[in-house]
């Protein structure tokens, strides 16, 4: 059940955490859930595509995204609003259809779309953010069965940063939840530093 | 450490009122989104094969033809530029021809794919998740190709940046009362958020396809016969890596991610929903706000967008026919899946059908001769040839699908479905044309006719169209894999087929 992970003395990295493997979603379900019930808070599970009531059972609250959203899409209505005032109003008042220079009605179209526009680049930049990405590097990447966590399989990883972590105690602990196997992960960019 | 926050998310951890032990609900089932029980890695290799086996010849045929195709909108382009917007056959009165009916054609073809992937994702229909990512890049394209009209019809295109509300040295400001430019913040919005939606959506997929990068590149250069050959497979592994491994963003499947980004993914379904009605309910004002009999009615923009729709889904369907055969997905594109779209092109062709009825009976009901004479003119004129057309190819031929036999028949199916996109063309050109050639002087009457460039210009966007969409197939995963693998039954984390204990929990 036993693998490191690369081919250097395994003594003189630095440890990143241990990883359990599983193969089926209730097997993952179960394991966060247990994992969650021990105490452990710097951990994660991977899966390849997003598993219903995982969120749940790991105890994650409520998104931030929305935060983003709600600011970009009131930036965008204001900025719609206030293009069609500075404009029309302020900078260069010109008599069209003898309509008032500056109504809130004729450019909500405008103020609408860029609500909607930069709403969006809020969702995509909110979900960037929250997850720290892009990160083109992370430890998990040296697992050597890494690919299958982006095509069938499912892991649990505490990090050796947790609390609780002790490297036999975890071992023994993940060993309990039925994985496939329990292997040690190590933070090879560290070492290089 | 059984708290009651627990017992919130899995029932066997709180208390259990005694009944549940003894009612067990009734086993309701549904029809497979999957069919044949695909695994996890079935699905993976299913469309993760598309992208990193060999183009068959049928692509490079196909590939070749569509560039040359492509090559008639770009020459036709560089001829007006040189020329003048007068090679198109724009005259008094008609100066709205080709060029309005093929962006408004294009911008509702991209609808679908905004449809499935936003309003069905909002309405929890999981049969989406099939078709979602084709029919958004469709849109992408779609939305590209409509671009090109107007873009070119302001006649000095190296002006045309004077649309946005950008200083000039006139010192003007583009006049946000016109729905015209209202048009050009919603179609410019629609395009980015499409892309960003479309994006965000692959992301997982492209992770997957990044990590199976190097066994793939294993195989093929163990098959490499020549030296040139597995230099050229290097040099493309590492085209690869670079190109997969930057755009996957370094995503991780870690389920903290994941939370973030199906939030992500809610809220912009929850934004385009919005922002894909907007659209075209704007495109729609471009006619309607403009004081022209057949255009000034208040019915165009629900009309506008259930047409949208309606041809959205006929060139969903006119493409992933074909591809669900070539590439043998009939297991993850059902018929179930082809179900659902010919009803849907049902119900939205049966809308544009009463909206139709309804322009009609308006026209009447409004006692107003010139509009009265518009309708009249559109069925009985000079371009009845036109909206017979339109009437057989959008309200009769969907009729079809009521039977579920005609569904089944996928022969018949693709052929509808070309249908409704000639159908739905000649829709634009019947509001577009009859209306301005027939205005209220008989003394400025015309019969517009398109003229070479226009035919020529037009025809290569579907060059365009195929030449970008050919090279998505290539490059990029053609379905959403992810999100079909969340939808299979083993995703359930609480099904557990050996031992049957179903604890009945969702």
């Amino acid at each position: 059940m036993d693998t490191s992970n690369t081919a250097s003395s395994p003594a003189a990295r630095k440890p990143y955490g241990m990883l359990a493997l599983f193969d089926s979603a209730p097997g993952i379900y179960e394991a966060a859930r247990t994992v969650r019930e021990a105490g452990y808070s710097r951990w994660d599970a991977l899966t390849p595509f997003p598993v219903h009531g995982l969120d749940g059972a790991m105890g994650l609250g409520r998104s931030k995204v929305p935060v983003f959203v709600f600011i970009g899409g009131v930036i965008g209505f204001f900025v719609g609003m206030w293009l069609a005032w500075w404009m029309g109003y302020y900078n260069y008042p010109l008599i069209v259809g003898g309509k008032p220079y500056f109504s809130p009605i004729f450019p909500f179209p405008v103020a609408y779309e860029l609500t909607i526009l930069l709403a969006a680049f809020g969702a995509l930049g909110g979900m960037f953010v929250c997850n720290r990405l892009p990160m083109h590097n992370h430890p998990v990447f040296n697992y050597e069965k890494f690919r299958h966590l982006t095509d069938d399989m499912f892991a649990v990883v505490i990090e050796a940063e947790d609390p609780l972590y002790d490297a036999e105690g975890t071992r023994t602990f993940l060993e309990e939840l039925g994985p496939v196997e329990v292997t040690a992960l190590y933070d090879d960019e560290e070492d290089d530093a | 450490m059984n708290t009651t926050k627990d017992s919130q998310y899995h029932p066997d951890g709180g208390a259990r009122p005694a009944v549940l032990e003894e009612v067990r609900p009734a086993n309701m089932p549904r029809r497979p989104i999957v069919e044949n029980q695909r695994t996890f890695t079935w699905i993976t290799q299913k469309v993760c094969g598309i992208v990193e086996g060999r183009a068959p010849l049928w692509w490079w045929v196909a590939f070749v033809i569509s560039s040359m195709v492509a090559s008639f909108t770009v020459m036709g382009l560089v001829y007006l530029t040189a020329t003048g917007v007068g090679v198109w056959g724009l005259s008094h009165p008609v100066f709205w021809g080709w060029a309005i009916i093929n962006f408004v054609f294009w911008i509702g073809i991209g609808h679908a794919g905004t449809l499935i992937s936003a309003i069905l994702c909002l309405l929890k229909q999981k049969w989406r998740t099939s078709i979602n990512r084709a029919a958004e890049a469709m849109t992408i394209f779609a939305v590209m190709c409509a671009g090109i009209f107007p873009l070119f019809h302001v006649g000095r295109v190296w002006f045309a940046w004077w649309l946005f509300p950008l200083p000039t040295s006139n010192a003007i400001w583009p006049n946000f009362r016109s729905p015209l430019e209202w048009d050009v913040f919603a179609v410019s919005t629609y395009g980015t958020v499409s892309a960003l939606f479309w994006y965000m959506g692959m992301i997982p997929d492209l992770a997957t396809l990044r990590d199976r990068v190097r066994s793939v590149y294993e195989k093929r250069l163990e098959q490499a016969k020549s030296g040139f050959q597995r230099t050229f497979e290097t040099a493309y592994y590492q085209f690869r890596k670079y190109f997969y491994g930057i755009l996957a963003m370094g995503w991780r499947g870690s389920n903290r991610h994941w939370s973030n980004y199906e939030m992500a993914y809610l809220l912009l379904a929850g934004l385009s929903t919005p922002l894909v009605l907007s659209v075209h309910t704007i495109v729609s004002f471009d006619f309607a706000v403009a004081n022209l009999p057949g255009w000034h009615t208040t019915i165009f923009p629900p009309y506008f967008v259930a047409g949208a729709i309606f041809s959205g889904f006929g060139m969903v369907l006119t493409l992933m026919l074909p591809l669900r055969s070539l590439f043998g997905l009939q297991d993850l594109i059902t018929q179930y899946h082809i179900d659902c779209m010919c009803k849907i092109c049902l119900a939205t062709g049966s809308m544009v059908g009463y909206a139709y009825a309804m322009e009609f009976f308006i026209a009447w009901y409004g006692a107003n001769p010139y509009e009265g004479f518009a309708f009249v003119n559109r069925a009985f004129g000079q371009y009845a040839w036109a909206y017979w057309i339109m009437i057989t190819c959008n309200v009769i031929s969907p009729q079809f699908f009521w039977f579920a036999a005609a569904r089944r028949n996928l022969i018949l199916v693709w052929i509808l479905s070309i249908f409704i996109n000639v159908g739905m063309w000649f829709e634009r050109f019947v509001i577009t044309v009859s209306s301005l050639a027939n205005d209220f002087l008989p003394a400025n009457w015309n019969y517009y006719s398109p003229t070479i460039i226009d035919i020529f210009t037009f025809a290569g966007t579907f060059g365009i169209f195929g030449f970008f969409f050919l090279l998505f197939i290539r490059f990029l995963p053609l379905l959403a894999f992810a999100e079909i693998k969340a939808v299979t039954p083993q995703a359930d984390p609480h099904h557990h087929p050996e031992n049957g204990n179903d604890d009945g929990h969702k």
